[in-house]
């Protein structure tokens, strides 16, 4: 593989059950490279984050640089509100001391006596900041991350993407995130990969074509239109 | 004290302790009733060791492994879902067992009976307990995760599919031993109940598995106590005595 490229993608197909979830992608992602992806619900962008991880067979190749590390942050984790657990606890599943796990947090923006509070109480924004925090704890150099579409307000949203930055820069990771909202892709990416099955658009943001979108998300994508387009 | 009550006690702080940490990680995974199914398996091993005069829960431990391996065959073999396939499994084990189990000893079989401890039983209790608390223990924080998201878990290099096996033998071991006290009905609920009400009054992890231990052992003891010196069976007083508990968790729930 070249120097300087982190993940390369040729050809790779998906069949869960016999139905077709990625068809024949190819690309590849360059150290310190914010990659969004984009496309409709549906699309196959947790699958492709999934398969990346090796949670799902597959076609094909997929190639990492030898010995990167990468961490997830998935979507939601419905079911940590069942277990009686402090984010202490949590954090302490990955055998993380102390101090580590203090450092996190300053990193990630939240007091130390968060430690103390149940998880499953937190608000969908300080989860997703522990979700982010607790992937780092493995000093990772690509952090693959699934957006939440739905339970976090726009204010909270925002933040975390401010925080996605800083981190980014702090830690020159290289990081794929799924996404649905455009403006993110204007702001934060270096590419973008439009994805609906296949991939129909890879590119970087400013090259991304009104006609590109619309065939990604159909009439959904005026609105966007009007957001970012003068 | 006569040597049988100690035996007895003794049999019932072991057991009831793995139970109830063994039941707290069943919550967490979502599996409540795995307990309840793998105790109606192993009715036809007890039944063909008392018929045959062996140890009963070495036949019940025999059953438990084919039944969790007939599962698993089953689970490759078609697309059902693993709780239909559970539930065929321990619907027939409970028919083929009581065909086989000797009518005299059917109800021990069932409820169980305290009154019979050996002091070779008492023995293995203790180590066989404290191997599943070194063997879970192990495991557990990976287990927790892995009963938060899979994925996650995977993602994190945890061999999920290896730990379940682990703690699915600490299971079979877990009622093999179990059903010498509550019997082949009640073992499931000798992991569950205990944990459910340690759940609803902890605020951490780590509460939450010492309080599923402690109510477990106080269920035992209580129960054992209950029939020394009333005379009511042991088996369905401990879990009774769990439910108390339980109830009363209600009232103080977080």
């Amino acid at each position: 593989m070249e120097k300087g490229i982190v993940l390369k993608v040729e050809n790779l197909n998906v069949k869960l059950e016999k139905e077709v979830i990625l068809e024949n992608l190819s690309f590849e992602v360059a150290e310190g490279e914010v990659l969004t992806i984009l496309g409709p619900n549906g699309a196959g962008k947790t699958a492709l984050l999934k398969t990346l991880l090796g949670l799902f067979p597959f076609e094909g190749k997929i190639e990492w640089m030898a010995g990167v590390k990468t961490s997830y942050v998935p979507q939601r984790l419905p079911f940590i509100k069942d277990i009686p657990m402090s984010v202490e606890e949590f954090f302490k599943l990955k055998n993380i001391s102390e101090s580590k796990a203090k450092n996190i947090l300053n990193s990630i923006g939240l007091k130390e006596d968060i430690l103390e509070k149940r998880v499953g109480y937190l608000s969908s924004g300080q989860f997703q900041r522990i979700l982010i925090g607790w992937a780092l704890v493995s000093n990772p150099q690509v952090l693959l991350f699934d957006e939440p579409t739905t339970g976090i307000d726009i204010g909270g949203q925002e933040s975390v993407y401010n925080l996605l930055e800083k981190l980014q820069k702090e830690r020159n990771l290289t990081i794929l995130l799924v996404t649905h909202d455009l403006s993110i892709v204007y702001k934060l990416a270096t590419r973008c990969l439009c994805l609906n099955k296949k991939m129909l658009c890879y590119s970087i943001p400013k090259e991304l074509s009104s006609q590109q979108l619309s065939q990604l998300y159909g009439e959904e994508v005026k609105f966007y239109q009007h957001n970012h387009h003068e | 004290m006569s040597d049988q009550f100690l035996f007895s006690l003794i049999s019932g702080i072991f057991i009831g302790g793995a139970a109830g940490f063994l039941g707290s990680l069943m919550l967490t995974k979502r599996m409540a009733l795995v307990g309840d199914a793998l105790g109606h398996v192993a009715l036809p091993g007890m039944g063909l060791a008392l018929l045959l005069g062996l140890n009963v829960s070495l036949g019940a431990f025999i059953f438990l492994l084919l039944g969790i391996f007939l599962i698993w065959l089953f689970e490759i073999r078609t697309s059902l879902p693993t709780e239909a396939l559970v539930g065929i499994v321990f619907v027939a084990s409970l028919a083929a067992g009581f065909l086989i189990v000797p009518e005299p000893e059917l109800l021990e079989a069932l409820f169980g009976d305290i009154s019979m401890v050996s002091l070779g039983m008492s023995i293995a209790s203790a180590i066989f307990s404290i191997f599943i608390f070194l063997a879970v223990g192990r495991i557990y924080p990976s287990m927790i995760l892995a009963g938060i998201s899979s994925d996650l878990a995977k993602s994190e290099g945890i061999k999920v599919k290896r730990q379940d096996f682990i703690y699915l033998l600490a299971i079979a071991a877990m009622v093999a031993l179990g059903v010498k006290i509550v019997g082949a009905l009640l073992v499931g609920a000798l992991m569950i109940v205990p944990a459910a009400a340690a759940r609803n009054i902890s605020k951490t992890l780590k509460g939450y598995y010492i309080g599923s231990i402690i109510f477990g052992i106080l269920s035992c003891i209580s129960g054992i106590l209950l029939f020394k010196f009333i005379g009511l069976p042991a088996g369905p007083m401990i879990i009774l005595v769990s439910t108390i508990f339980f109830l009363v968790s209600l009232i103080f729930k977080k």
